[in-house]
């Protein structure tokens, strides 16, 4: 079992997450997170799916099928090593006088922000790899998660290079 | 190119003289330019029912001089009518529904023609845009519903975009893998005012279909075809969508290599040439079977690899290498890794292959091919060739056999008869016992396995090339899930021929019961009620009667029950041209399709006949 973290640049279309997220169950595919937001071209939107495959021919073939659907224009695979990737989570754990410190010491750690605090609570946000965000929430968990949310990975790769360059010249032709 | 079955282009979105840009500017409705669409992107036969939502764009139909539509009787005819036509001429074909009900009926037809590739447009009609999501009267989500089953699909709301969509649909289900196209469009947008200027400007950046093969696989390629010493050429149905056949014979003629052509693929290499060995699969010939498993080398043009050809996987063609030719990117090492994979159209593909394998034999390559191409192979060949050949046994009883009845209907029709099947035995036996010299004359639903095809796909292959015979090839079972669309044929001037092979059985279920289920016939016997045990379903009811159903539809019906009239029928069949013509053949029941590799066997396991296993010289205890 390998994960692998696909970029997909599609034409901002209604629907397109629907044909997206329905090819990958027909084809027998977990999606084990998904993000989608525009890019710096409006027409252009970036999607970013971390799928669970058991072997690599099986990934190739759903890249295949990705990139038969009309309105995707490109389909890249970030490598872990180069590319950033980060998620956020939004957690509200159980505070009460003896322990707010403890927790607020635990967001310094891992250099996260309280965002909201009440008698009973606080509110954390944090940024970071999967992996970062996983230790921090083992470490709140004794205290009690009430409450908690956790985007899709985004990831962008290193150096100067822009997976957006050469479609936004497919559109430009086409228009 | 005199191979070719059709001169037709796909129609692409330009103007029809001179290629110049039309510069007037039409003030129509969305419906108008719906249709004015049709008209510029060459559609020319319409197959479709009116409803509600779809009832704008019908009425400037019946204005236009250029589209005919046929009013079919359901829309599941439509669409099957529609993949019929395509097959037949090689064009776009086109069917057309209202929303809801009328869309859902168009289901099946289009996810049978996304299984056979072939190009499709289906238009519905949407509820208004406002109504959209509020679960008014006849809405359904079309495009969700067919998401899975078309190449591409399309929602309207906007009337402006009505010749840009159409323009989009054409060019999507003609070019590359051909496929289904769906355009759903809102009745606000047909009703809409709006202005119509031709061609419109197609916006489609993420759609670049690849049809020039890489220069250096198919060097690879030919060099493996020279090295070969059992090669083997596996031609699917792409050859016929990329009108390859003149290319694959030249090819086939080149290297001396047995060619086997698929079930979508009968037609694209002549049944009666001797480098032909049959076609390959559960019910494939011993010797094609036979071929792919002891093959060094299988040469896949425009086929997939499907499980009905290879049966287990992973003990399919154990020794060969694989040159995997397709246009689909995406078929490539789906189901078996290739050696050498080749995106590409197949008629530029088997076009390089040509040239790239003269340079072999020029530079003195020859390799086994050589002298007498592959001796050795052909020896074996031929060997499986002579003892285990396509036949069938007559019915003790002197009932009639379904193969010969087949078989016959072939040998009498005349010539550029285009035979279409239902889905079943009679299937089998119309692809073993009809010889298929040239293309698009075999239409059938291969991927999908659609019973009900034939009478409708018929329909849409005769209205398409009026001056040809077609002969539909059914089931009895097949015949009464579409038979309404002979009213359609009656009509509209539209007059097949219909031979229905009827063993009062679903033939094909029947045939797994008897050697699977222990002869528990569960509710396989067609016309006898709950009480039949089915060993005899022959002696049920006649209900319905064929012939008088047939008769109250229009058609000239004849009824067929003894080997004597046979011929008689068939040519009576053949001498009416004036309307749609019925044979009910009632045949024996316990006939079977035979060679078979049981499902989820090895094709090793291929069966002649009911307990013959070919002798290949492996039997352990010989």
């Amino acid at each position: 079992m390998s994960k692998h973290t696909l970029s997909v640049l599609v034409e901002n279309t209604p629907g397109i997450l629907a044909r997206i997220a329905a090819l990958f169950s027909r084809r027998g595919f977990n999606i084990d997170s998904l993000a989608v937001g525009v890019t710096e071209h409006p027409e252009i939107s970036r999607i970013t799916i971390v799928v669970n495959v058991i072997e690599e021919l099986p990934l190739e073939q759903v890249t295949k099928q990705l990139n038969k659907l009309v309105n995707v224009l490109k389909i890249v695979e970030l490598e872990p090593g180069q590319a950033v990737q980060r998620e956020l989570v939004l957690v509200k754990v159980r505070a009460d006088n003896e322990t707010r410190s403890q927790i607020v010491e635990i967001v310094q750690l891992f250099r996260a922000k309280t965002v909201d605090v009440s008698p009973e609570a606080v509110t954390i946000e944090a940024t970071g790899s999967s992996d970062k965000l996983s230790a921090m929430l083992k470490m709140l968990e004794p205290y009690g998660i009430k409450e908690l949310v956790q985007s899709g990975t985004i990831a962008i790769g290193r150096g100067a290079r822009s997976i957006t360059d050469r479609s936004l010249r497919a559109l430009d032709r086409s228009a | 190119m005199t191979e070719q079955a059709t001169g037709a282009h796909h129609p692409q979105p330009r103007p029809r003289s001179g290629g110049q840009q039309s510069t007037t500017v039409e003030h129509v409705t969305g419906a108008q330019s719906l249709i004015r669409s049709l008209e510029e992107v060459g559609a020319e036969t319409v197959f479709g029912i009116p409803g509600g939502a779809i009832l704008p764009a019908y009425d400037p139909l019946m204005d236009s001089t250029r589209v005919r539509h046929v009013l079919v009787r359901h829309e599941q005819g439509a669409g099957h009518a529609a993949t019929g036509y395509a097959q037949a001429t090689g064009k776009v074909g086109v069917c057309m529904a209202t929303s809801g009900p009328g869309a859902t009926n168009l289901v099946t037809p289009i996810a049978d023609a996304h299984m056979d590739s072939v190009p499709l447009v289906a238009i519905t009609g949407q509820v208004a845009s406002k109504a959209i999501g509020t679960d008014a009267f006849q809405e359904a989500d079309i495009v969700g519903i067919t998401m899975p089953v078309t190449k591409h699909n399309f929602l309207v709301t906007k009337a402006e975009d009505i010749p840009r969509v159409i323009a989009q649909a054409f060019h999507i289900a003609s070019t590359g893998r051909p496929g289904p196209v769906l355009v759903d469009i809102a009745k606000d947008a047909l009703q809409a005012q709006t202005t119509f200027s031709w061609p419109p400007v197609m916006d489609l950046p993420g759609y670049r279909p690849v049809t020039k093969p890489h220069a250096k696989q198919i060097r690879e390629a030919a060099k493996l075809i020279t090295a070969a010493k059992r090669p083997v050429l596996y031609v699917g149905g792409g050859v016929l969508k990329s009108r390859a056949t003149a290319e694959l014979k030249v090819l086939a003629e080149l290297t001396g290599a047995p060619v086997t052509t698929t079930l979508m693929a009968l037609g694209a290499f002549p049944d009666s040439h001797p480098l032909h060995v049959g076609m390959p699969g559960m019910h494939g010939s011993v010797t094609a079977v036979t071929a792919l498993q002891k093959a060094d080398l299988i040469v896949a043009l425009g086929a997939r690899f499907d499980d009905r050809v290879t049966g287990k996987l992973d003990s399919f063609a154990p020794y060969a290498k694989i040159v995997h030719a397709d246009i689909d990117p995406a078929e490539i090492g789906k189901n078996r890794a290739a050696d050498v994979p080749i995106v590409g159209d197949a008629r530029e593909v088997i076009a390089d292959l040509i040239q790239a394998v003269q340079k072999e034999h020029s530079e003195g390559q020859q390799g086994e091919a050589a002298g007498p191409r592959y001796a050795a192979w052909w020896t074996d060949l031929n060997r499986w060739r002579e003892t285990y050949p396509l036949g069938y046994d007559q019915p003790g009883n002197g009932s009639l056999s379904p193969q010969q009845v087949i078989e016959r209907i072939g040998q009498l029709a005349p010539e550029g008869t285009i035979f279409a099947a239902g889905v079943g035995q009679h299937q089998m036996w119309a692809a073993h016992f009809i010889q298929y010299d040239k293309p698009a004359t075999w239409l059938n639903s291969g991927g999908a396995g659609t019973m009900g095809y034939a009478v409708p796909a018929a329909m849409g292959a005769k209205a398409g090339t009026p001056d040809r015979a077609v002969w539909a090839i059914d089931g009895d079972g097949c015949f009464q899930m579409t038979n309404q669309e002979l009213t359609t044929c009656a009509l509209n001037n539209i007059p097949i021929k219909v031979a229905i092979i009827n063993n009062g059985a679903l033939g094909m279920v029947r045939q797994w019961q008897t050697l699977f289920y222990n002869q528990r016939y569960s509710n396989t016997v067609l016309h006898s009620g709950p009480e039949a045990d089915g060993k005899q379903p022959s002696a049920g009811t006649r209900v319905p009667d064929f012939v008088k159903l047939s008769e109250a539809m229009g058609c000239h019906a004849i009824r067929c029950e003894s080997p004597d009239e046979l011929d008689k029928v068939i040519e009576e069949a053949n001498s009416i041209n004036d309307r749609p013509v019925v044979i009910d053949f009632i045949v024996h029941e316990d006939a079977m399709v035979w060679p078979m590799v049981a499902a989820g066997t090895s094709n090793d396991e291929i069966m002649a006949a009911r307990d013959v296993r070919p002798d290949f010289g492996d039997n352990e205890d010989d």
